[in-house]
């Protein structure tokens, strides 16, 4: 088993298909949008393939350390960052195959007209464990 | 196995083997040791006097971890001078533990999980679910805020307020687990308000009955948030609402008024209106102008700039609005409800879609932006 991260963007993703923003949509549309981002993730506990999901807030604030005794310093929000994560999805999944699969299921959710978003997701292995029995093990065998 | 009866045993059992001489985190060890034991043993053996096996069985744990430790020499000299069985009554001892467990040196979310542990019975793993953390996080949170309390003598009248403020908080943020933590707060504020008399716990006790009563009603079954005027007042749960009132209502009429009681008159005369159209505004701005008074909280006013929109119209509720701070967390929400009612709904959209990216909850997020969607789909057919 593998785990990955489906990172959903606000900003920084290539524009979807249906790029229509939400406050533009219908009130059923937003209604099968979010039974339809449930419905997956229900689906994914049945198969053991979930392991969490988190939404963002867009508005964050850069931290970082001033030195001894001083408080830290922040910064922002940006208004202009590029790159806007929105939230996430963690699969432990079989195989590479299996997760590009399951994100390119959650990219059909449907949006404006009930048609699919074709959002793009970017999907990231985890680092595992080192194997306990390793390939360099097996060599000596 | 009665899984409620040996949590409304726990506290009870806790409070015995402190009033022995037990320190308070090594009994609350033992007794959450005994309660596993209780649910291997009495389901093939059950006890015919259940709190007496807990307390033996408490007491033997305590005992048996006590000798077991040798640096913990003199602590066990002490326990076995000890004399036998408390004297006290369990009442007193159950108003001692919710003291001693929301006690001001804790922060909420360890006086948090330390009243649901050792006053509510909770496992750590039960506690750790409802928050949606890892157990071992709790379960160090948990032994962090008994070494925080450990000095803390038992036999010393605590804070009441501190205690409200911890039930208050288990009932507003918990909802997730298998655990019900709005009812099990019910049942802690139920058990605290029959150990002392004092208004503010009636009062938190009503206002809890009062919005626990509007639960079903509050969300619809894709798990979308239903505003108050657009619920189903016949799925209220009206035998909670009549228990909230009464207890109020006996509280108001102690003239002691609190902050709890207050916001719990408000939910009151939400609950008495047979549909949103007949509820009394004028009477829930009075309660919001009480409130402001006892708490000048900036939540209280925003609050209250709605029921001012409602009760002299929308323009009113904007002025009341205009006076506060627009960085408040709801306010753009507020601010886009009022100009609605004011036939703009433009502006309504624009600022219902930017309450949306200030919200602090998904549930939230989508049902501001539902809003902005019926307003636009008016607009832009």
């Amino acid at each position: 088993m593998a785990k990955y991260l489906l990172l959903k963007h606000y900003r920084g993703a290539p524009a979807p298909a249906n790029d229509v923003p939400m406050d533009r949509w219908t009130p059923e549309e937003i209604s099968a949008h979010v039974q339809y981002m449930n419905d997956f993730a229900a689906r994914l506990e049945k198969t053991g393939e979930f392991v969490d999901s988190q939404a963002l807030a867009p508005e964050g604030t850069f931290v970082r350390y001033d030195g001894e005794g001083r408080p830290p310093v922040t910064d922002g929000p940006f208004a202009e960052t590029k790159d806007l994560i929105a939230g996430w999805m963690v699969i432990d999944v079989d195989s590479y195959e299996r997760a590009v699969e399951l994100a390119g299921e959650l990219s059909a959710a449907p949006g404006a007209g009930g048609k699919p978003i074709h959002e793009w997701l970017e999907l990231r292995p985890f680092y595992g464990l080192s194997p306990t029995i390793s390939d360099s093990d097996c060599s000596f065998k | 196995m009665n899984e409620v009866l040996l949590r409304r045993l726990t506290p009870g059992v806790l409070g015995i083997l402190v009033r022995r001489g037990a320190d308070f985190a090594a009994a609350e060890d033992a007794v959450q040791d005994a309660l596993v034991e209780a649910v291997r043993v009495w389901p093939a053996d059950p006890p015919r006097d259940p709190k007496g096996w807990l307390v033996t069985v408490a007491w033997r744990k305590f005992l048996d971890a006590t000798r077991a430790d040798t640096a913990r020499r003199r602590r066990e000299d002490l326990v076995d001078e000890e004399p036998a069985p408390g004297s006290a009554p369990a009442v007193d001892d159950t108003l001692q533990l919710y003291f001693l467990c929301a006690h001001p040196s804790l922060t909420p979310s360890s006086a948090v999980a330390l009243t649901l542990r050792a006053v509510g019975g909770l496992t750590t793993r039960q506690i750790a679910q409802a928050y949606l953390v890892p157990e071992t996080t709790m379960a160090q949170r948990i032994s962090r805020a008994k070494r925080t309390v450990s000095g803390v003598r038992f036999d010393k009248a605590g804070d009441v307020a501190t205690v409200l403020r911890v039930l208050y908080l288990v009932f507003n943020e918990g909802y997730s687990g298998d655990i019900d933590l709005a009812a099990e707060a019910i049942r802690l504020t139920r058990r605290l308000a029959a150990a002392i008399d004092h208004p503010e716990v009636a009062g938190l006790l009503a206002l809890m009955l009062l919005h626990h009563a509007r639960r079903a009603a509050r969300t619809a079954p894709d798990g979308s948030l239903v505003p108050l005027a657009e619920q189903d007042r016949g799925r209220w749960d009206t035998r909670s609402i009549a228990e909230g009132v009464e207890i109020l209502q006996a509280a108001l009429a102690r003239d002691r008024l609190g902050e709890f009681q207050a916001q719990a008159a408000i939910a009151a005369l939400h609950a008495d209106a047979p549909a949103a159209e007949e509820t009394d505004w004028v009477q829930i701005v009075e309660w919001y102008d009480e409130l402001a008074r006892l708490t000048d909280s900036p939540v209280v006013r925003l609050n209250r700039a709605v029921a001012v929109g409602e009760a002299d119209g929308p323009r009113a509720g904007l002025a009341a609005l205009a006076a506060l701070d627009d960085s408040l967390p709801r306010h753009a929400a507020v601010a886009a409800y009022l100009h609605e009612r004011d036939g703009d709904p433009a502006t309504a959209a624009r600022l219902y879609a930017e309450a949306a990216q200030k919200a602090s909850n998904l549930a939230e997020r989508v049902h501001l932006t539902r809003q902005a969607a019926r307003l636009n789909a008016r607009r832009y057919p």
